[in-house]
């Protein structure tokens, strides 16, 4: 019979010191040396990590209470709109919502970034006088540690596999791609290939509701299926998603996170967005699990999409593979196209070291999804009706 | 290999003359255009990379151009890239046409070689943590 191991023995040698893990790169040539069924004898746990732009972020943050108090219904932090249709003083800061002093270069995300960075933030809040609160406005600055509550609740990260993005058109076009060079000057991608979380598990057998995971340099956990998770996205022979499929909503508190794994980010004529660090563990359960985190780039595939037509359905305009990615060029259409990244390797291979010596010291133990995560459906487009 | 990177600042009336084959017939000079705006009848400007064994042959080169009028400067802005700050997520390098910033693809490490930069500027507002500046 073949070797199986659980959760549960798997977190018992984490706390014995005795767990063996390596990262998602390192995974691949012992595979590709020693075979599946010694890599599984050998290795309990496989950490991923990825480091980039993840427009979808935001943090619910609670200001305690004013004296007198103010229920706030519309909040302002730094110049940048909060949400703030909660209970009186609660609010939700979205990464792409932009300044109204500032504009397009200073949004949500940096005021993220400077919270967690321990910078006195300006909060403005306006209200309507109540019997329980008679106050109507507020102006004053706050710090992370004043706040009572401050956790990132991202309804869309970790995106598992991305497109390809080049421009057909005779004009530069200025996109959430990056700047996208005419006639096919170039071609952008973002992703940590190989490294990437819902790449070495591609069916969610170990990722699911409740995941503990590395994000912005301290603990979250998966709180949902993302938003737009399309696990139905046509997938290759060994399961992997050939564009955009599965995404999660993850949560965690700012007050763990450091701004080395979580920096505000402006694209160019589109806004600003949150570069956010994720990592997750992957537990080697079986032979199985083993060859899907073995899976290089070489094997993983992604489609290249015409940015420059502004539609919803973009034209796919081929296959590549991470592996010719990487090398800086690619082939379409009879000509050679020089590529770039748009997510950081070397960020998210920090994230994979980082995350391993936290299993190894015993800081961090594997949990068991409380719930999968769905396996159904495709993302349905917004109907206009008249 | 002495170089030297200069802006030269054309009259309109000088542009008709092929001010540049003579640098590289009579000193012997190897000329790499950086950046062209010519147009006859109009100021021209040109960014020029020049390169000969000795350092005098490009200062006697230089000179010769003064002497018919055209206003040299020193190329002296550059780009700078806050390398603390970087997170080396490689945006930067989709613009860079002269491959002075580029993704070492050994190491994934961001690199950037400022003896290529022809200063187009296009990494500016292409890196979005905007750490990449020009300085005069």
């Amino acid at each position: 019979m073949s070797l199986t191991k659980s959760y549960q023995e798997i977190n018992e040698k984490i706390k014995k010191g005795r767990v063996v893990v390596v990262t998602a790169e390192e995974v691949i040539s012992m595979v590709q040396d020693e075979g599946t069924e010694k890599v599984l004898e050998k290795v309990d746990i496989v950490t991923t990590g990825t480091f980039g732009a993840m427009c979808s972020s935001g943090a619910f943050l609670n200001f305690g209470h004013a004296d007198p108090p103010l229920k706030m219904s519309k909040v302002w932090l730094n110049d940048v709109p909060a949400y703030a249709g909660l209970a009186a003083v609660d609010a939700y800061i979205g990464a792409t919502e932009l300044s109204e002093a500032r504009g397009l270069e200073y949004g949500g995300a940096h005021v993220i970034e400077e919270l967690i960075s321990g910078e006195k933030i300006k909060l403005k809040a306006i209200g309507f006088r109540t019997d329980c609160y008679p106050r109507k406005e507020i102006e004053t600055w706050v710090t992370l540690d004043d706040l009572n509550q401050a956790y990132l609740f991202n309804p869309r990260n970790v995106y598992q596999n991305y497109s390809v993005a080049v421009n057909s058109t005779a004009r530069i076009y200025h996109t959430y791609m990056g700047t996208l060079l005419p006639n096919y000057g170039n071609a952008t991608y973002s992703t940590s290939g190989e490294l990437s979380p819902l790449l070495n598990d591609p069916e969610y057998r170990s990722i699911g509701i409740g995941t503990r995971l590395f994000l912005g340099g301290g603990t979250g956990y998966v709180a949902w299926e993302g938003t737009q998770h399309n696990p139905a996205q046509k997938r290759d022979e060994n399961g992997l998603p050939l564009s955009g499929a599965g995404t999660l909503a993850l949560i965690g508190d700012l007050r763990e996170m450091n701004r080395k794994y979580l920096r505000a980010g402006v694209f160019h004529n589109y806004g600003t967005s949150l570069y956010l660090g994720v990592g997750i563990p992957i537990p080697l359960l079986d032979e199985e699990m083993v060859r899907r985190v073995s899976i290089s780039n070489k094997e993983l595939k992604t489609t290249v999409y015409d940015y420059g037509v502004q539609k919803r359905s973009k034209p796919a305009l081929g296959m590549v593979s991470y592996a010719d990615l990487r090398s800086g060029s690619i082939e379409l259409k009879g000509k050679r196209i020089p590529t770039a990244p748009l997510s950081s390797l070397e960020k998210a291979r920090e994230i994979a070291r980082e995350l391993k010596e936290w299993i190894l010291a015993g800081r961090f133990y594997l949990t068991e999804p409380v719930a999968p995560l769905p396996f159904r459906d495709g993302v349905k487009p917004l109907r206009e009706e008249v | 290999m002495a170089k030297k990177r200069v802006v030269l600042t054309f009259p309109p009336e000088l542009t008709e003359i092929p001010l540049t084959y003579h640098l590289v017939k009579e000193f012997d000079l190897a000329l790499n255009i950086l950046k062209a705006k010519i147009t006859p009848g109009e100021e021209g400007k040109l960014v020029l990379e020049l390169s000969n064994g000795s350092l005098e042959k490009i200062e006697e080169g230089i000179e010769y151009l003064e002497k018919h009028g055209v206003k040299i400067q020193p190329l002296s802005k550059e780009i700078v890239l806050d390398e603390e700050e970087c997170i080396k997520c490689g945006a930067c390098t989709a613009v860079c046409n002269s491959n002075a910033l580029r993704m070492n693809p050994d190491t994934a490490n961001l690199v950037f070689d400022r003896d290529r930069c022809i200063v187009c500027e296009l990494c500016v507002p292409a890196c979005p943590m905007r750490i990449i500046k020009v300085m005069f």
